[in-house]
């Protein structure tokens, strides 16, 4: 069953009218064909129309549909032979972040991801995608294991941020993050980072420092959730939607501010709508990716990348 | 002709003691006890509760003239302001609020660069601001502390940094969460070239700063009594739904945990880091 947002509505009121019309007309008889396609066609146009006239705020409910399409929903899709590779050797094994090794056209890649949970089950064992310091520190070794075997590495990005909890703080989840993104600056194999649902905070930076960065059309990348940072500066939640047009968190404002690399065009019913048409345009973004980056000797992929974080930032001159 | 004589012959850049700010009234109310305490009393102890211990926050300058020699220590990097490239407006305009830090606590943003000497041995050193929009770390704070590392490199020196920061500053957006990546990365210099980094934690150091640069030190100190981590004790409080642990995240709570090195009493971190900073510095077994 499909879960519509309210400024979706109206695709859902089409697309059941559609339905009924088109069971209708298989119980009556009567030709109607014409009235259905009319229909399909003022829909296509209507779906065109919602997404991409959608507000800043419509995308930050966007990339965490509940319909959307996951870390390992993509994984089948993208990757041959993935195999999943648990736990941080010290502590536990967070689910909230996944990776193992793979196969991406042939070539032996790293991948890491966050992964939220689909039902409540799952969300539970998940943690809802935010991971603790054992789940970076996976992921670190993995990315250390990457660099050993020199693999590349492909990192996916979606999660709310990192659990804030007593013992998350316990064990350390600012070193965890910090390390991460120290060692990452460092990593001596391609490092490719995609945001497919939300980049929350310094719990997505902790994956997603690399040499590239990508976002899916209707993602976001933010210092602190909409809702956060109304709570703090308008010292009320209810002005999620202002502070969401302030913090200028989608993929097209972050591109327009130079912070990423491009934005990776989704379906015209979005990711959470067409699955293997939105995992079609990132394989081909990563592919063309991977194959300039391979080309590059470690020295000069490094040399670019500490250029890339040195000069990230604007500031005036007096 | 060497920093120091450089320092001591141009007296238009020296910062004497005097000209350091000192807070008004002559009696101050100690937050951790209560008690009212002669201000000259508490300049002497550094700010530190002569009672209680509490270490009261204090400002870079004020910290600057507790650590360094006298007369031996210069701002460096103050021509670096904040932009607006978000244009960012809430219930006020970003440009309006840094406008009125300026006022508040000068025009240096959230952290000031200095180049000092504690007893003899040149530091760089950047130090957070707290009174300057609680210490958010954006733009000209990621670019302040990248220059003082690299001034370190250049000059053979420590880095010492000094943090007291609510995280990221939102008013900046993604630019702001790029500058964790952007220190962090740069420790990496730091490692390469053998320039012993050191981080002293004070009230508060949260969020974005502490998972970043402030992590990352050869050695990790803390001010007695100081809050420190990730998120905000109220967040995890509202996500958890249970009391929080008695003096969770507060410097005891880190060293007990593991997390960080020592706990250095501000009146004996001038001693302390002196004799860390040359140990590391020393490298008996170097080839």
């Amino acid at each position: 069953m499909a879960t519509y947002l309210e400024f979706e509505r109206p695709i859902a009121e089409l697309t059941s009218k559609i339905q009924d019309l088109s069971e209708m007309g298989e119980d009556s008889g009567i030709n109607i064909a014409e009235e259905i396609e009319r229909l399909r066609e003022k829909r296509d146009k209507l779906v065109k129309k919602i997404y991409r006239e959608a507000t800043r705020a419509q995308i930050c409910q966007l990339c965490r549909h509940p319909d959307r399409p996951y870390f390992l929903d993509y994984v089948p899709l993208l990757f041959e032979s993935f195999q999943e590779l648990h736990g941080d050797r010290a502590f536990a094994d967070d689910a909230a972040i996944v990776g193992g090794l793979a196969s991406f056209h042939g070539r032996a890649v790293v991948i890491v991801g966050h992964q939220k949970g689909r039902d409540t089950k799952e969300k539970l064992k998940r943690n809802f995608g935010m991971p603790r310091p054992e789940g970076y520190r996976k992921a670190l070794r993995l990315f250390k294991l990457a660099e050993r075997f020199e693999m590349p590495v492909l990192t996916f990005i979606d999660t709310a941020g990192a659990w804030p909890g007593i013992d998350a703080e316990e064990r350390g989840q600012s070193e965890a993050i910090a390390r991460n993104l120290m060692e990452l600056a460092n990593l001596r194999v391609p490092v490719i980072c995609t945001v497919i649902g939300e980049g929350g905070s310094g719990g997505a930076l902790a994956i997603g420092v690399g040499d590239r960065l990508y976002m899916q059309q209707f993602t976001t990348y933010s210092v602190i959730s909409p809702e956060g940072c109304a709570a703090i500066l308008w010292r009320d939640r209810k002005h999620a939607e202002e502070a969401a047009e302030a913090l200028k968190p989608t993929a097209r404002d972050l591109l327009e501010f130079g912070l990423i690399d491009g934005i990776i065009p989704e379906p015209d019913e979005g990711a959470h709508r067409d699955l293997a048409g939105a995992a079609r345009e990132i394989d081909r973004v990563l592919t063309s990716a991977l194959d300039e980056l391979l080309q590059l000797p470690a020295d000069t992929l490094l040399s670019q990348r500490h250029d890339r974080l040195r000069q990230v930032g604007v500031y005036e001159k007096s | 002709m060497s920093w120091i004589t450089r320092l001591i012959e141009g007296p238009k850049k020296i910062l004497s003691s005097r000209q350091a700010e000192m807070p008004e009234g002559i009696w101050i109310k100690c937050k951790g006890c209560g008690e009212t305490i002669y201000n000259k009393e508490m300049q002497r102890h550094h700010m530190v509760c002569p009672k209680c211990g509490a270490h009261a926050r204090i400002s870079t300058k004020e910290r600057a003239r507790f650590l360094f020699d006298k007369n031996h220590w210069q701002e460096m990097d103050t021509e670096l302001h904040s932009g607006d490239p978000l244009n960012f407006r809430d219930q006020k305009r970003y440009r309006d609020r840094l406008k009125e830090a300026d006022k508040k606590s000068g025009t240096g943003d959230a952290v000031r660069n200095y180049v000092g000497a504690i007893h003899g041995l040149e530091v760089s050193s950047s130090m957070f601001e707290f009174s300057y929009m609680g210490g958010s770390m954006g733009s000209v704070v990621g670019e302040k502390i990248v220059r003082a590392m690299e001034r370190a490199i250049d000059r053979h020196c420590p880095f010492l940094l000094v943090t007291a920061s609510g995280g990221a500053r939102m008013q900046e957006g993604m630019f702001s969460l790029m500058q964790m990546a952007k220190t962090s990365a740069t420790v990496n210099r730091l490692r390469e070239s053998g320039i012993p980094f050191v981080c002293l934690l004070t009230d508060p150091t949260m969020g974005g700063v502490s998972a970043s640069v402030a992590w990352l030190g050869d050695v990790i100190l803390a001010e007695p009594g100081a809050l420190i981590g990730f998120a905000g004790p109220r967040v995890i409080q509202e996500t958890v739904g249970e009391t929080l642990p008695e003096g969770f995240q507060r410097s005891e709570f880190l060293l007990e945990h593991g997390l960080i090195d020592a706990i250095v009493d501000r009146r004996e971190q001038r001693d302390y880091l002196h004799e860390l900073l040359g140990k590391l510095n020393q490298k008996p077994y170097r080839h």
